[in-house]
């Protein structure tokens, strides 16, 4: 089949490679129809993830056809249309039972390199490096799904793709993000990102009751559909200082919550770009946390970051002074998949959001490397990009 | 092979008890093992809780060689204290433990374990470039549900003891399971060695059993990507 494969910083290649194989009683083999570039591909693609090995299958984001189902697989059938969240959970462990599926203790193979890391072992990640499972990805035109049992949710066969694609990564990302900020009626949320994640918090704060949602983000197009299709007000951080905006903007308060839909690849500017940018080169940080140093500053007291944007390493240089003296809360994590994909399902079903409308390029599997190309520099006013194997 | 030691006695009896009672509440219940028995032989603190007073011989040193290679740190025995939380009732996990047979679904390193008796195993593990190591064991105290514990015999390849522990974790989460193991790496090997040798230092090997044992027990099959397609 053919498969994008990873081979260092910058540098994806279309390969065909074996199609991959039921090797547990509880696999299945999807033949994808679609398949999403994430944002958090963009830190595989530009090398800031360690243990990602030459040749290894990415993404993550995808939905097709169970083509083959294990012994133990007694819910799913041939045929059977699915979408498939990116991290993998056993369904049993403590974790899994208590709907925490990103946090599953069962799914690394190797589960000694993570814990080295972090302290302890977290769910894997579809095609997301060594450290999380070495699993081959979803950029391909099949996949094997672990757990397949309680791994997917089966969707109707009369939606277009793009209606149902995301409820893989981006939208269950989003809507966990608004719920980590717990709004109450009359709060301001602040969203910093208006990739598709961002659009997906910010329409999800409004589901859950914000009363007013602020996207900040510095691309004219994405700052656009974040007005027309989240109906979020918006702040261009290169034209104004983010922080006074939103000061203004919350009645000298800042916002109540602030949620991080950038991550470890945050531009930042002036000299605080310049420092983070080059201790990210010289390997002495690896995260770059200009996102998470504004809202820290930001957020009004006693408030809540929600962080939802992918961090691996280490971060220097973060005002613990501002959080700690203004009472704040960080909540945070990969997002559970498997807790949210019916209920997101059931609001596309009702007519409660379109996420199609966020994709701006349907390109074919074999123009991958310009689809990375475009995505990462923000050509073409590119915001997200689906991939048909 | 021989191995350093010495002779326990039943005429130290009232340092014994004292010994034993502390034994018993560090491997019956404590957190931490291995700190506590630092110093002793794991072997001599499971033998005296089993038989309270069970005689231990091992060859008293002779040789100039060997107590300089004690000296060295080179017949020093491993120690692993490894303990993972498990989303089962501790019979179930009992149960499956207790059948060493099942032993090798998990244990990467062990080829096979045969059930001789209620007491008597003989076990095969493997070695560096496809050899294999084999000893008998017997089992020294069997609490069930709760605590099993081995040792080998003479005549093994490889000194070892150890024991399993099954206590209830806290709130609904299930069982804690603590393995402590002590062996007696062959040919006087460094552990820092036998991991060269062996592919993996002791305290990831069992790590990676545990974690194997908890798959097995939680989500029916051990995760696996060996055989998945890869490019180039």
């Amino acid at each position: 089949m053919k498969a994008v494969c990873w081979y260092g910083a910058n540098d994806v290649r279309v390969e065909t490679v074996p199609d991959p194989k039921i090797l547990n009683p509880r696999d299945a083999i999807i033949k994808i129809t679609s398949t999403a570039i994430c944002g958090s591909d963009l830190h595989i693609y530009g090398g800031y993830i360690p243990t990602v090995q030459k040749g290894d299958i990415i993404g993550h984001e995808f939905m097709g056809e169970v083509i083959e189902v294990g012994g133990g697989v007694h819910n799913l059938q041939v045929g059977d249309r699915v979408v498939v969240p990116s991290t993998i959970g056993c369904g049993h462990c403590n974790y899994c039972q208590r709907d925490m599926w990103s946090l599953c203790d069962n799914s690394i193979p190797e589960g000694w390199i993570e814990e080295k890391l972090f302290g302890n072992i977290t769910s894997a990640i579809y095609g997301y490096s060594h450290a999380f499972g070495g699993y081959a990805g979803a950029q391909a035109e099949y996949i094997r799904v672990p757990f397949a049992d309680v791994g997917v949710v089966k969707v109707p066969k009369d939606l277009p793709d793009e209606m149902l694609l995301f409820i893989s990564d981006a939208i269950p990302t989003g809507y966990m993000g608004a719920e980590l900020c717990d709004i109450q009626p009359g709060d301001t949320v602040a969203v910093w990102g208006c990739g598709a994640v961002g659009q997906f918090a910010m329409i999800s704060a409004y589901m859950m009751g914000a009363e007013k949602v602020i996207a900040i983000d510095r691309f004219p197009d994405r700052l656009q559909l974040a007005k027309d299709f989240a109906k979020a007000e918006v702040i261009n951080y290169e034209e104004v200082d983010a922080g006074e905006a939103l000061k203004e903007m919350t009645g000298g308060r800042g916002p109540d919550a602030c949620i991080d839909a950038v991550g470890l690849e945050a531009h930042g500017v002036g000299f605080e770009d310049a420092y983070d940018q080059t201790k990210q080169k010289l390997r002495l940080e690896t995260d770059r946390p200009h996102v998470l140093r504004q809202m820290m500053v930001a957020c009004r007291k006693g408030g809540t970051l929600s962080i939802m944007g992918v961090y691996g390493g280490f971060v220097d240089k973060m005002p613990m002074g501002a959080a700690f003296n203004k009472g704040l809360t960080f909540r945070m994590g990969q997002m559970h998949g498997q807790k949210y994909m019916h209920l997101l399902l059931q609001k596309i079903l009702d007519g409660e959001l379109d996420p199609s409308k966020v994709v701006t390029h349907q390109l074919p599997l074999d123009q991958a490397p310009h689809a990375y190309d475009i995505f990462q520099q923000k050509k073409d006013n590119c915001i997200k990009v689906v991939l048909k194997p | 092979m021989t191995s350093s030691g010495g002779e326990i006695s039943k005429s130290q009896s009232e340092g014994q008890a004292g010994d034993t009672e502390r034994w018993a509440s560090l491997i019956g219940g404590g957190a931490m093992v291995l700190s506590g028995l630092r110093q002793r032989s794991l072997r001599g603190a499971l033998m005296a809780l089993a038989g309270g007073g069970l005689v231990y011989q091992g060859v008293t040193k002779q040789s100039t060689v060997q107590q300089a290679q004690d000296a060295l740190g080179v017949n020093k025995p491993i120690k692993v204290e490894k303990t993972v939380t498990i989303n089962k009732p501790a019979a179930e996990l009992y149960r499956f433990w207790h059948d060493f047979e099942n032993l090798p679904t998990f244990m990467k390193h062990l080829k096979s374990v045969r059930v001789d008796s209620d007491k008597r195993s003989h076990w095969e593990a493997t070695a560096p470039l496809g050899s294999s190591v084999e000893w008998n064991a017997d089992i020294l105290e069997d609490r069930e549900n709760e605590f099993i514990s081995w040792a080998s015999v003479e005549g093994a390849d490889i000194e070892n003891s150890g024991f399993v522990r099954f206590s209830k974790a806290p709130g609904d989460r299930g069982t804690e399971v603590k393995v402590v193991l002590e062996y007696h790496p062959p040919g006087g090997l460094l552990a820092a060695g036998f991991a060269k040798v062996f592919g993996e230092a002791p305290e990831q090997q069992v790590g990676d059993d545990l974690r194997r044992f908890k798959m097995l027990m939680e989500a029916g099959e051990i995760a696996t990507t060996e055989g998945q397609p890869k490019g180039g």
